[in-house]
């Protein structure tokens, strides 16, 4: 009855509603009124033009760095390294942008390249450690993000400004952010980027699917035996994914510095973007098409959480708790799967 | 039977659905409705503002990523408002209201809902916000906005400063009096211009009293790290330092936990902290002891009360910088610890005071006017 293709739909949309409704239930718990809590949500990312704007602002770099953990996932890969690669690409993206002027047909895909590179350099050296030594990815990815961290800052304040907080602004030339679409909303920070987000998931769809570099990807996901024993270079593959992976977080970095902020400032924490990215992936079923869904939900509860302690009095880390919770039931689909089958087991 | 289970599953699914829906239609109502005040409610701020002194006036703040409850700068800045509120007859909600940020990207949307929620006067707490605030300023220039800790541009953004480097000198006198080891610490949040102006004054106080005193300085690279803050004073401790003055906002929580670990396990331990921003003598507090020293209180909330009361008055004092110092008490040494503060330190720095205001010392405020005044001593 249930094919397999209606369980990979049907679940995250349970676990939704699920983690929605445990959230309503803790607000009542703790005496906040979840209608008005749930409305303030809405209110906040859908309300108006300007929060429109500010929700798919949110959702661009979401959707690259979901892209880029569903990639290393679809080869088997757990890339946790995305948020390091978010900030080498954002740091690369500004550092080209603002070191010179000229023509945005050159300036602009010039910037998002180098992103890409940057972030697929800090793809590439975990990935050559697993595939030539065998060091497993995790720890590597994770080091990886407080070098880039670190280094980003150090980098932003002696070689990107003088000794500020910020680096200096893009050039025009550069910027993904249009004077249009910021009218459009009202002066949110609204940019190009979610066309080009768009366009990535197009990509890495087809990169996947259609292709037979993208068939061997998957193939050595599913066994990495299997793959060596019919002919397939699996070294070569755990690199390539890894690259790919780490060129498309860069890219998210790069919709921060070329169109949310137009400079980067140094961080004392990490964004966040690269590991809810590993949330958004696990939830989009590390489907190119899921993850964009799953990507508009993540930037919806973010910025509409913003919105809930001021119209509904409800503490935004409550919000944190329903993604938390959401995150949670998508874990467990096991049991999800369990029930289900278990119903239609009944049934017959 | 089977049919019957997937009817309720998707009758389920419906419901919420609909619920959710309904919801959502609601809202867009409501907003519209909002849209519409909108335009009406900036008409009637021109008028108000125009009039001076309304009951209508309502000030908001956004914090930087410490948060409201940070136990130093944001908090202080609350405080103040909350203080506005009371003699005013506001309370949280209805007429005074803050918005906290989770990173950086927030700031932006944070100040544009409070503008859109016609608050006459928002503040921004944190030299963080600097660039989001200008922006939002030049966007709506109706409105007043007052920037803590730096200097924006916009005409409508009032600028608070405070002479940090002032009240660091102080407490920098009274750590180099209390060490016993000849090591002092400074734990600094972000390695920044702001955060130097302390170090540098702190760094400068300790060599007035003594110049042997060797400062351990080291950042944590965040206002919001309790963990690495612990881990600094970890090492800090055990390298023999015992007085550590942090100028790191939460990041100091961990210094405090630290400090006071060392505390708990042998009461007889020479360990201080000197706290910042606001009077942190409670975070200190471990059984009958107490590990802060002191405090380079810095009267963000005084400050706070006031640009709010100048606003309501209609007496803005848009683009200009206002300095808060040792002379107005927009900085000042907390004396809440008196076993610590013996009258031999009070009375030193008491001393040093009286030298800065009457102009004799010229505290360094940035590393290159440091090491002048070093070399003058």
């Amino acid at each position: 009855m249930f094919s397999n293709r209606l369980f990979n739909i049907l679940i995250p949309v349970i676990s939704v509603v699920l983690g929605l409704l445990a959230g309503a239930v803790i607000m009542i718990s703790f005496g906040y009124n979840p209608v008005a809590g749930y409305q303030a949500l809405w209110n906040g990312s859908f309300g108006d033009t300007y929060f429109f704007g500010e929700t798919i602002r949110q959702v661009t770099p979401y959707i690259f760095t979901g892209l880029a953990v569903a990639f290393a996932f679809r080869s088997g890969l757990f890339n946790i390294g995305a948020e390091g690669q978010v900030i080498v690409g954002w740091l690369a993206s500004v550092w080209v942008g603002a070191s010179f002027d000229g023509p945005m047909i050159i300036h602009l895909p010039l910037a998002l390249i180098a992103a890409a590179l940057a972030g697929a350099l800090w793809g590439f050296l975990p990935g050559l450690l697993k595939a030539k030594l065998g060091v497993h990815e995790v720890i590597i990815t994770i080091m990886m993000n407080y070098i880039a961290l670190h280094v980003s800052n150090t980098l932003i304040r002696t070689v990107l400004s003088e000794n500020k907080d910020t680096s200096d602004k893009i050039t025009d030339s550069a910027s993904l952010a249009s004077s249009w679409l910021m009218e459009w909303t009202s002066y949110s920070r609204l940019h190009y980027g979610i066309l080009v987000a768009l366009f990535a998931a197009v990509v890495m769809w087809f990169l996947l699917e259609k292709t037979t570099a993208g068939f061997e990807l998957r193939s050595v996901g599913f066994n990495k035996h299997a793959s060596e024993y019919a002919g397939m270079n699996v070294g070569k593959n755990i690199i390539l994914a890894m690259v790919i992976s780490g060129a498309f977080a860069g890219l998210g970095g790069a919709m921060e510095g070329l169109g949310t902020f137009g400079y980067m400032p140094t961080h004392s924490a990490f964004t966040n973007l690269g590991f809810d990215g590993i949330a958004v992936a696990l939830l989009g079923g590390n489907h190119a098409l899921g993850v964009v869904l799953s990507a508009i939900l993540f930037g919806t509860l973010k910025i509409g959480a913003l919105n809930m302690p001021t119209e509904a009095d409800v503490p935004s880390e409550l919000v944190e708790i329903v993604i938390a919770l959401i995150i949670f039931f998508v874990a467990s689909s096991y049991i999800i799967r369990w029930a289900l089958l278990r119903l239609k087991k009944e049934g017959k | 039977m089977k049919k019957n289970r997937l009817l309720l599953l998707f009758a389920l699914l419906l419901t919420v659905g609909l619920v959710l829906g309904a919801c959502g239609s609601s809202g867009e109502e409501g907003s519209e409705g909002n849209a519409g005040d909108d335009s009406s409610g900036s008409d009637t701020n021109k008028e108000d503002s125009g009039e001076a002194a309304d009951s209508d006036f309502s000030a908001a703040m956004v914090t930087d990523i410490g948060g409201v409850d940070d136990k130093s700068f944001n908090q202080s800045a609350w405080e103040g408002l909350q203080a506005f509120g009371e003699e005013n007859g506001l309370a949280q909600g209805e007429g005074i209201d803050y918005a906290q940020s989770e990173n950086d990207a927030d700031y932006m949307p944070n100040l544009n809902r409070l503008v859109r929620e016609d608050y006459n006067l928002i503040f921004g707490i944190g030299f963080k916000l600097t660039e989001s605030l200008n922006t939002v300023a030049e966007q709506n220039p109706e409105t007043d906005f007052a920037l803590v800790d730096a200097v924006a541009e916009a005409e409508n953004i009032a600028n608070i400063t405070f002479k940090e480097h002032q009240g660091s000198f102080l407490v920098g006198v009274a750590a180099a009096m209390k060490t016993e080891s000849n090591k002092v610490g400074f734990v600094g949040g972000e390695n920044s211009e702001l955060i130097k102006k302390f170090e540098s004054g702190f760094r400068a106080g300790v060599a007035s009293v003594n110049p042997d005193i060797e400062v351990n300085v080291q950042y944590a690279e965040s206002f919001g790290a309790a963990d690495k803050g612990k881990v600094i004073a970890s090492n800090m401790y055990s390298g023999g330092v015992d007085v550590i003055y942090h100028a790191s906002g939460a990041t100091g929580n961990g210094v405090f936990a630290q400090a006071k670990d060392i505390k708990k396990n042998d009461p007889s331990s020479n360990v201080w902290v000197i706290g910042v921003d606001r009077d942190q003598h409670e975070e200190g507090a471990i059984g009958d002891n107490n590990v802060t020293l002191t405090s380079m209180v810095k009267r963000v909330d005084i400050a706070v009360q006031e640009v709010a009361a100048l606003s309501q008055s209609g007496e803005f004092p848009g683009g200009e910088v206002l300095e808060f110092g040792l002379e107005d008490d927009g900085v000042s040494v907390a004396k809440t610890n008196e076993d610590a503060m013996t009258d031999d330190i009070v009375k030193e720095v008491e001393n040093w005071k009286q030298k800065i205001i009457d102009g004799e010392v010229e505290v360094p405020s940035t590393e290159d006017e440091l090491d002048e005044y070093l070399n003058t001593l």
